[in-house]
């Protein structure tokens, strides 16, 4: 595995978070285990098994789906233990998400190129609050950052980045509100060169991918990125509020179509939000999920890593299954 | 991927067989389509399961009648059930005798909180009110500055005390002052945060204790999945909430999470969050809402819209130019100026059943670009021409081409389809014969369009028109939307047209 687990980061363990996050899941922990303290494997598992995994997003297609691959398994392997059908279902749900996660790219950090990724998203999904997570996680790799106020429609959010900005102590480009988006992230990408920057974070106005109009205008700020650096911008993340429903799964395709989405970030994975939309989007798109949202800190940031998310949301540590 | 749900349940009943009564079985097999596409509509499963088990004990041993097939029934059966559970009346603002009247909004983080006190002060304000909004999130970065802002923007008084205050202080602080300025409502944002943040929850516990809100309005967003009931849920236990704004729904989220929450807390749904602007924000419709969850478009609200901009009067006229043949540019200009201002022809399209899905697919995109050039050609006219168009020869042509900047082409074009489109009416006109009066948009858009017909009968006139397999409305018009309109250019694929949002 060539990233880190994941509620572990690289520089600074926090096991503060994953015991946070534990605290809140208990329920479902509780559910699933208690699921499979039955005698034998019958319709009645399979049935529960369905309504858990639809109440926690996955969406009716990639539940049966999945539910498949397990009926399957059990019949071929022969497994009549519940225990062993539960770690097969485990399994599975790695397996699915781990398809996507190979089509990960690999980051090349390039010295006097800035690397440069573009945060998109529907309104209030959290890409500000992503952004500033970025820099600081990148900061703690020792790379030069700078953000650029790319979002100049909403009230008060070039505010709200330069907040961040100055609390990270990183440089923001901005314009004023109602500026053309294009313009600011031009400034972005020569202040970017000419300071030599390593990671240029832009921040985009939330919108919601059925208005055309604001889709083609995220083609735009592309282009506008291509001109310095043609292939750049080398991270296009998508942030994806988990508790999204099955929309999540139409925003990942729409975006992906506008705005050549490369990466996605589920957030405010700290309440019970289970995040089961990011099982339907990397079935479906197989667009790999890099990173997670699991609190208010800016610390809160972490690498995606299949197996650990499958177990931190789903089945808990031993002791609790 | 998503197909409506009335072609799922026809082909259900297609393989049953028509019969002159539903049967168990039958019930079955169609409500576990239903079932799948309120699930596809992130409607709570446990909700699902109780609606699903009420549906079923109308539904087994209705007869079936005649007008209706089985799917259509069922359908019926399924929306009504729904509107039900949505609630069927709507629940206006509660008010306080005691002014100010005391508006709390709270909910998830970026659910739309702070927007939308902006929005409702800004709706209230229409209604003769005088509000003041007050800034109380003093968490996340920047929101006091987002709501100054909106304040500014539109002119609707904001109190704050920055971020260093208790916010609690920072509303009693706050109703003292609309007290002082008989400033009525008052309207809080507060921050937002998570039903498990034990910490955030007692801070609003607090608020509500101090000042006793009227409302206490939960901001949610419509593409929230399952989740949305255990946050309702929470947020009802700590603070009973009064009712729920629903957010984001310019979107194309099917909205179960209204269904979940309502069912779940039994508040009702106040209002609905259709865009970004700060008039973006409608009255709650629970028919809409159920079409919608059901996936089958939002065709009544097109209706409303279109009979807001048309008078009864007037359609009727319309119609009997249309059906007595002498209809002319100068109708059809007025009626392309109602259609405009209705609002953005995309929009309006994508209330239609299947199209919305069918032009998102298809990348088509219609530019009202077009309706001013068309307009324009029109207003190059004389008011002779337009009455008769026969008598515009090639100097005439040449003269509104240049007069209206566009090509003698698109004169041509102009003239050659709406002589096409007198045709088609004066055949309609002898087809529909005598009594055939029904007003509404029939006479609006003339032959040929799925919502002919519409303007008499919700759910029924959309069930015979919408549900043809493919989900698209009927006739050869339905591929090509602008098509559709008495307008006579086709549409054209993937037009761009910029605009700035506003």
């Amino acid at each position: 595995m060539i990233f880190s687990r994941f509620f572990r980061r690289q520089t600074q363990p926090e096991p503060k978070i994953e015991a946070g996050l534990r605290k809140s899941r208990r329920g479902i922990f509780r559910d699933i285990a208690a699921l499979f303290e039955r005698s034998e494997i019958d319709e009645e598992l399979y049935d529960d098994l369905e309504a858990l995994l639809i109440q926690a997003d996955l969406g009716v297609e990639t539940t049966l789906a999945l539910l498949d691959n397990l009926r399957q398994r059990v019949r071929r392997e022969g497994i009549k233990d519940p225990a062993e059908a539960r770690e097969a279902l485990r399994d599975e749900m790695v397996a699915q998400l781990e398809e996507a996660t190979r089509n990960r790219k690999v980051k090349i950090y390039q010295r006097g190129v800035p690397f440069v990724t573009l945060v998109v998203g529907v309104n209030g999904t959290g890409k500000t609050t992503t952004i500033a997570k970025l820099a600081r996680y990148h900061q703690d790799q020792g790379r030069s950052v700078m953000l650029v106020a790319g979002d100049t429609f909403r009230a008060a959010a070039i505010d709200q980045l330069k907040v961040w900005g100055e609390r990270l102590g990183v440089p923001v480009i901005s314009h004023a509100p109602g500026a053309d988006p294009g313009a600011v992230v031009f400034d972005g990408m020569q202040a970017a060169f000419n300071r030599g920057i390593d990671i240029l974070l832009i921040d985009t106005a939330g919108r919601l991918h059925t208005k055309y109009n604001l889709m083609e205008e995220l083609k735009k700020i592309r282009r506008v990125i291509q001109r310095h650096v043609p292939e750049a911008p080398q991270e296009v993340l998508l942030v994806i509020d988990a508790t999204t429903g099955q929309n999540g799964l139409v925003q990942a395709r729409m975006f992906t179509e506008a705005a050549g989405v490369t990466d996605i970030a589920i957030a405010k994975l700290d309440g019970t939000a289970k995040g089961g939309i990011a099982f339907a989007i990397a079935r479906e798109l197989g667009t790999p999920i890099s990173y997670v949202g699991t609190g208010e800190k800016v610390t809160d940031l972490a690498e995606f890593d299949p197996e650990t998310y499958v177990d931190a949301l789903f089945f808990g540590d031993d002791e609790e299954a | 991927m998503f197909e409506a749900l009335t072609d799922r349940l026809t082909d259900v009943f297609q393989r049953i067989g028509r019969k002159g009564r539903l049967t168990e079985q039958d019930v079955d097999e169609a409500l576990r389509e239903v079932r799948r596409a309120l699930l596809e509509a992130d409607v709570n499963y446990r909700v699902v399961k109780d609606f699903i088990a009420a549906v079923r004990e109308q539904a087994i041993g209705e007869d079936v009648l005649r007008s209706l097939t089985p799917a259509q029934q069922v359908i019926s059966i399924v929306h009504k059930e729904l509107v039900r559970v949505l609630g069927s009346e709507r629940v206006p603002l509660t008010w306080a005798s005691q002014p100010p009247t005391v508006i709390l909004l709270v909910g998830l983080q970026g659910s739309g909180k702070t927007t939308h006190v902006a929005k409702l002060g800004h709706h209230l304000r229409g209604e003769g009110r005088q509000p003041l909004l007050v800034a109380a999130d003093i968490y996340r970065p920047a929101a006091v500055e987002q709501l100054r802002t909106l304040g500014r923007q539109h002119d609707l008084p904001v109190y704050d005390e920055g971020t260093q205050a208790k916010p609690v202080e920072i509303v009693k602080h706050a109703i003292k002052l609309a007290r002082e300025r008989r400033l009525d409502p008052v309207i809080v944002d507060t921050a937002g945060r998570l039903q498990i943040d034990e910490r955030m929850m007692q801070e609003l516990e607090e608020i509500k204790a101090a000042v006793r809100p009227s409302e206490i309005l939960l901001v949610a967003d419509a593409m929230t999945g399952q989740e949305a009931v255990s946050v309702a849920e929470e947020f009802h236990r700590r603070l009973q909430l009064t009712g729920l704004i629903l957010t984001k729904m310019d979107g194309d989220a099917r909205g179960g999470a209204a269904l979940s929450i309502r069912s779940v807390v039994g508040v009702p749904i106040k209002f609905i969050g259709t865009g970004e602007r700060v008039d973006a924000l409608e009255p709650f419709y629970p028919e809409r809402l159920a079409t919608r969850i059901l996936g089958m478009g939002d065709v009544l609200s097109l209706i409303e819209k279109a009979q807001q901009q048309i008078s009864q009067e007037e359609s009727e006229r319309l119609q009997e130019k249309v059906l007595t043949g002498t209809f002319n540019l100068e109708d059809f200009l007025n009626q392309l100026q109602q259609i405009k201002r209705m609002g953005p022809l995309t929009q309006l399209l994508e209330m239609l059943p299947g199209v919305g899905q069918a032009l998102r697919q298809q990348q088509v995109q219609i530019s009202d670009d077009e309706y001013k050039h068309i307009e324009a050609i029109i207003l190059s006219m004389t008011p002779e021409e337009r009455r008769h168009p026969d008598i515009i020869n090639f100097s005439r042509r040449r003269r509104i081409a240049r007069g209206s900047g566009t090509s003698m082409a698109e004169v041509n074009q102009l003239l050659s389809q709406f002589k096409q489109m007198q045709r088609v009416m004066a055949q309609l006109g002898d087809m529909a014969g005598v009594g055939r009066r029904r007003g509404g948009l029939r006479g609006l858009l003339g032959g040929g369009n799925p919502l002919a017909g519409l303007g008499d009968g919700g759910l029924d006139a959309l069930m015979g028109q919408g549900m043809v397999p493919g989900g698209m409305p009927p006739g050869p018009s339905a591929r090509h939307p602008t098509a559709q309109r008495p307008k006579p250019k086709a549409g054209k694929k993937a037009k761009k047209h910029k605009k700035k949002r506003h």
